[in-house]
């Protein structure tokens, strides 16, 4: 579909994000890295393997329930890095500010920010500031940058998923975007849902080490765990089935979700990651991955099989199995 | 003088006994020459008397087998060779395909006759069939329809069937599927698990067995059915759990009509549907204390029932058990099974046993469903039976193939003056589903051996048949949802020009982003214009508020008592209790502390309109006014609470309810621009008042029904004429889901009679989404043309 003007959806992770990159960005900035899609660019440099990946972050409200947006652009750069097997080197960050922004929120972000950081083992050697006219931000938005180094061979990608891997999750899903709903829509009575905003390179790093068979990794974002299989499962070609009762949500999350009409597959994280492995390898990896402790509630969800065309499955409690699509941003039902 | 003449004949004409028919009018008037098929139809040479050619012609027009509909002859006069004798030759393959594919046919009384008949050689041999009847459409792997084209290509035929097969004056004359129980298809018995069970009365063990209660998969023409004893409750419900089918109605099939009378009331048109050769399932009112287990069909009015329409159910029927559930072989919403393996594999867990042959069925088809309104069909599912008969059209359109919407979807491809409908896809929900999509693409394409250019599909981005249209690399023309449910009305009723159209369902995507349903449109086969629509209501939460329709009535009850409206939704105990919300099971009522959380956070949703859209949606309407009305918070099927509420509709006495129609105002959402002719909204505000305050004095539901069943003919019949005032257009079509409701479009149809309107609405095609794809493929076949 073509439109002329951008929509909300656009950047919302689904159909229509993948048709702007698709149609817009990949053709106009076209090089093999880009191609790839992966969620950081991975080059060799004097025989040593580099990542390179970058994220803006513009989240509403700024301060949520388990971190706030200086954090968050932290865990958001060194995820992607982590996703291609790097481990995080240095970061930039570049602040665009409103005119007139409360000099104490301020302080209170970056402060957040070089805590994360901190914690991530990585340092914000570089930066930027721009102050721009009231009402052109609102308020405040980060970009943050990020270069990490590859120290493990096999090559984490789609491309490498095969027929019989394993799919694991590295926690309950959809924490992060039901903590933003609930304080955004103030939901008293709804029990606090804290954020899953993390750095997942210590939990990628205990996986690394732990099993050679590890072929990809997503971190679940703006659209949650459903979009990026659903992605992966159209780039792969291949047929991605998880089990419904299998996926970790939590109860709060799950109520939250039946009020509002959600589905916790769509809901944002900052701290989660799916993994695809050698069936042989998901209990090693798994017992790897629960052993750290941001990974303490992964689960085995589901099974990779070849199929006529990629397609994501997703087994139902009840024993039927419902094909899952990417997102479109519609809010117009498609059932009557 | 002795004249040769070539006759061409286009349309339905093979496999249906057309070229025996042609050997016994050549012979009968002493014509030499020949007869064969060819894909794109029949080809005969006659030779003789100028006189006797004459005869012979005027013969076609007098005598053609029930199953031949001949569209077009062509004759061109040849040199005459003096050949003797009348032959039929072996099929010409070459040349483009238009040859029409027959739908498969109930068993003809005269193999029913032979079946029943000990002294037959086909005493109750299940696979009996002639030129008149048997599997077509679900046998068939390719065209020109010749044995070798079949699945019967694998079953040489033994003497003595040749022999029937070769004889121009026997009834099984070029039969194709021709077979007996020397040379034809087996029954075979197989354990759950798949397994041969050796039997030689594999039909007396498979009474028995239901008889016990057990759950039988029967191999049917186009597919498998599970079948239980349907007086048997226990079993019934058995089936229910194991198939994960809740609630919605399971068919059932009966003996012979006298059963069926004792089941349900049946007028002559029912009558008339039931026996006929498609034999659909056919909803009757179904009869106090009918025989039947409740679990068969819960809290509906009616009864699905058909006729046996296969040697080997006339076989089952005959035994101890004249009632059958026999229900599509699925878990629910997958499509039907076809092959042995797979229904052991797909079925397993379900089936009790396997009542399998080898026959394969190459096309999956399942059973129709149609309901008598207006003295006529009414179809709900146009499948077995009908597809894929073309439907004639008012002209000829450029090649298109249209992939219908999401659920019940169906295929339909343009050709010259005719429309192909593929037979029942379902819901584009699950992978096999999806399978079953493409498959069916497949399928139409290569029947009318043909590749359409332009694909036309729905405006919903989201729709699986619309990522499909995006990713066939074709040209793609989008069709608005109800543009193509009125479109759908005028191609099967040959309308040309502008009509008003009353596009009345659940959901479909509006231009405007938002959910229509309830719609007045200017249409005509390329444009329409939304000239009036139900006034839009919140649907809190999207397809939640669709499963459960208790928040849609809440979002009535809103529109109607502002602040006021939890309150009254609490009187009326609207929300279920928090346990039934997750379940989806019914709770006895609403109230305490839950349902006052339940009742504020959906005021939170409403108010800041949280994932929210706007609906216009008839179908909504009713979901809502039957959550009001207490018969069901939550559904498990599509329509379901709409069903009951019609069903509860019963009585004479009713209060009056009001309605008004004003144009739209800058408080409406998504007001038009004033370039745009003026918009009407029909608001029902006040008489949900009324319904509410009606309820909360004491007045019988069913009384209210009643009432909301008469307000909305009315309702539409004044839309209509105020925009017959506007427009002058005499003529309205009616389509969309709702109209499957028989009080609210025989309702709709008398009244606007009465106001002197024209009315057309659909006999062959489904007044459901599986009517779109006949309205898409029409309007971008409409529009390529003007573009030309």
């Amino acid at each position: 579909m073509k439109f002329d003007r951008i929509l909300l959806e656009h950047g919302g992770g689904g159909l229509l994000s993948n048709e702007l990159i698709a149609g817009t960005f990949l053709p106009l900035l076209k090089n093999p890295l880009l191609e790839k899609l992966e969620d950081g660019a991975v080059f060799d440099v004097g025989g040593v393997k580099l990542c390179f990946t970058t994220d803006s972050f513009v989240v509403q409200p700024r301060f949520f329930p388990g971190g706030d947006i200086g954090s968050l652009a932290v865990h958001g750069t060194v995820n992607d890095l982590a996703m291609c097997g790097g481990a995080p080197l240095a970061l930039s960050a570049g602040y665009i500010l409103e005119e007139g922004f409360s000099m104490e929120e301020l302080e209170r972000i970056v402060r957040s920010m070089s805590a994360a950081a901190t914690k991530a083992g990585v340092a914000v050697v570089t930066g930027d500031t721009k102050v721009v006219p009231r009402g052109a931000v609102d308020g405040l938005f980060i970009n943050t940058s990020g270069i990490g180094i590859v120290r493990y061979g096999s090559p984490l990608s789609v491309r490498s998923i095969r027929p019989g891997d394993a799919v694991l999750v590295s926690g309950p899903i959809g924490d992060h975007g039901a903590a933003i709903l609930s304080c955004r829509e103030d939901f008293g009575f709804v029990s606090r849902i804290l954020s899953d905003s993390a750095p997942l390179n210590g939990l990628v790093e205990a996986v690394l080490k732990a099993s050679p068979e590890v072929h990809c990794m997503r971190d679940a974002t703006r659209g949650g765990l459903g979009a990026i299989l659903a992605e992966i499962a159209g780039q792969s070609g291949l047929r991605i089935a998880v089990r419904e009762g299998d996926i970790p949500v939590r109860e709060e999350v799950r109520g939250i979700c039946e009020i509002l009409g959600f589905d916790p597959l769509f809901l944002a994280n900052e701290g989660r990651m799916a993994l695809f492995c050698s069936g042989s390898e998901a209990k090693t990896v798994l017992a790897a991955m629960q052993e750290h402790e941001l990974g303490r509630e992964s689960a085995l969800i589901g099974t990779v099989t070849g199929d006529r065309r990629g397609r994501l499955v997703l087994e139902t409690l009840i024993g039927g199995a419902r094909e899952v699509d990417l997102p479109t941003g519609e809010l117009v039902p498609r059932i009557c | 003088m002795r004249v040769r003449k070539r006759f061409f004949f286009e349309g339905m004409v093979q496999g249906v006994g057309f070229r025996p028919f042609l050997w016994r009018q050549a012979n009968a008037n002493g014509l030499a020459g020949f007869v064969r098929n060819r894909p794109d139809g029949v080809v005969a040479e006659v030779e003789g008397d100028a006189a006797a050619v004459e005869a012979f012609l005027a013969g076609l027009k007098t005598n053609l087998p029930p199953l031949a509909d001949v569209t077009r002859i062509t004759g061109t006069e040849l040199p005459a060779t003096g050949e003797v004798g009348f032959s039929i030759v072996a099929s010409d393959a070459r040349g483009p395909a238009e040859v029409q594919i027959s739908p498969d046919i109930a068993t003809c009384e005269a193999c029913r006759a032979e079946l029943f008949d000990p002294a037959d050689r086909r005493f109750g041999y299940p696979f009996i069939n002639c030129t008149d009847c048997g599997p077509r459409l679900t046998i068939i792997s390719e065209i020109p329809y010749d044995r070798i084209n079949t699945s019967m290509a694998c079953f040489p035929m033994c003497p003595l069937c040749q022999k029937e097969y070769e004889n121009p004056a026997d009834r099984r004359f070029h039969a194709e599927p021709n077979a007996c129980p020397v040379c034809g298809p087996r029954l075979e018995l197989l354990d759950e698990a798949g397994l041969p069970l050796p039997e030689a009365e594999p039909v007396a063990r498979t009474l028995a067995l239901l008889s016990k209660g057990a759950i039988l998969a029967i191999k049917g023409l186009g597919g498998f059915h599970l079948a239980v004893d349907a007086r048997n409750e226990a079993a019934v419900m058995r089936l229910r759990s194991r198939k994960c089918r809740e609630e919605k109605p399971l068919a059932v099939m009966v003996r012979d009509l006298a059963v069926t009378a004792d089941l349900a009331e049946i007028d002559a048109s029912e009558r008339m549907l039931l026996a006929a050769p498609e034999r659909p399932i056919v909803l009757l009112r179904r009869r106090d204390g009918a025989p039947v287990a409740p679990a068969v069909a819960p809290g509906m009015a009616t009864l699905g029932i058909m006729l046996p329409y296969t040697p080997l159910q006339h076989l089952l029927l005959a035994g101890e058990l004249p009632v059958l559930v026999m229900t599509s072989a699925n878990r629910t919403d997958e499509p039907i099974c076809t092959g042995n393996r797979e229904a052991v594999r797909r079925l397993s867990g379900i089936a009790d046993a396997f009542l399998v042959h080898n026959r394969d069925i190459l096309v999956r088809c399942d059973d129709s469903v149609v309901m008598a309104v207006d003295g006529a069909a009414s179809p709900l599912r146009r499948s077995r039976g009908y597809a894929p008969r073309p439907l004639p059209l008012r002209r000829s359109y450029p090649e298109v193939l249209a992939l219908g919407p999401q659920l019940k979807a169906t295929v339909c491809i343009l050709k010259g003056g005719s429309a192909f409908l593929s037979p029942h896809v379902g819901d584009m929900e699950t992978p096999e589903a999806r399978d079953f999509f493409h498959e069916s693409i497949a399928l139409m394409e290569r029947i009318t051996r043909c590749s359409p250019r332009i694909v036309a599909c729905d405006l919903h981005p989201g729709y699986y048949t619309s990522q499909a249209a995006r990713e066939m690399g074709r040209e793609i023309a989008a069709v608005q949802h109800h543009h193509a449910h009125i479109v759908s009305v005028m191609a099967e009723n040959r309308l040309d020009g502008d009509v008003i159209g009353l596009a009345m369902d659940g959901t479909g995507y509006g231009t405007d982003g938002q959910a229509w349903g309830g719609e007045f449109l200017i249409a005509g086969e390329k444009t329409f214009s939304r000239r009036g629509h139900l006034k839009y209501l919140l649907l809190p939460g999207g397809e939640r508020s669709i499963r459960e329709p208790w928040r849609t009535a809440a979002s009535l009850l809103r529109e109607a008592y502002g602040e006021e409206w939890q309150e009254m939704a609490r009187r009326l105990r609207l929300p279920p209790p928090g346990e039934a919300r997750r379940t989806g099971q019914e709770g006895k009522t609403g109230g305490g502390e839950a349902a006052d959380e339940a009742l504020a956070s959906l005021e939170r949703v409403m108010c800041g309109r949280i994932r929210s859209p706007w609906t216009s949606g008839l179908g909504r309407l009713f979901d809502g006014v039957a959550a009001l009305l207490g018969l069901r918070r939550c559904v498990s099927f599509e329509g379901q609470a709409a069903m009951e509420l019609e069903a509860l509709a019963r009585g004479d006495s009713h209060p009056a309810l009001p309605f008004t129609i004003r144009e739209e105002g800058p408080d409406d959402p998504f007001p038009g621009t004033p370039e745009e002719p003026p918009v009407r909204i029909l608001d029902i505000t006040a008489a949900i008042r009324t319904m509410a305050e009606a309820l909360l004095k004491g007045l019988p539901p069913a009384e209210i029904a009643v009432a909301f069943h008469r307000l909305l003919p009315e309702a539409f019949t004044a839309m209509a004429a105020s925009l017959r005032k506007e427009t002058g257009l005499n003529r309205v079509a009616l389509g969309g889901g709702c109209f499957q409701n028989r009080l609210l479009l025989a309702g709709c149809l008398a009244t606007l009679r009465g106001a002197g309107f024209e009315t057309y609405h659909h006999r062959l095609v489904p007044n459901n989404d599986g009517g779109i794809s006949l309205g898409q493929a029409i309007c971008a076949g409409a529009r390529t043309m003007d573009n030309r």
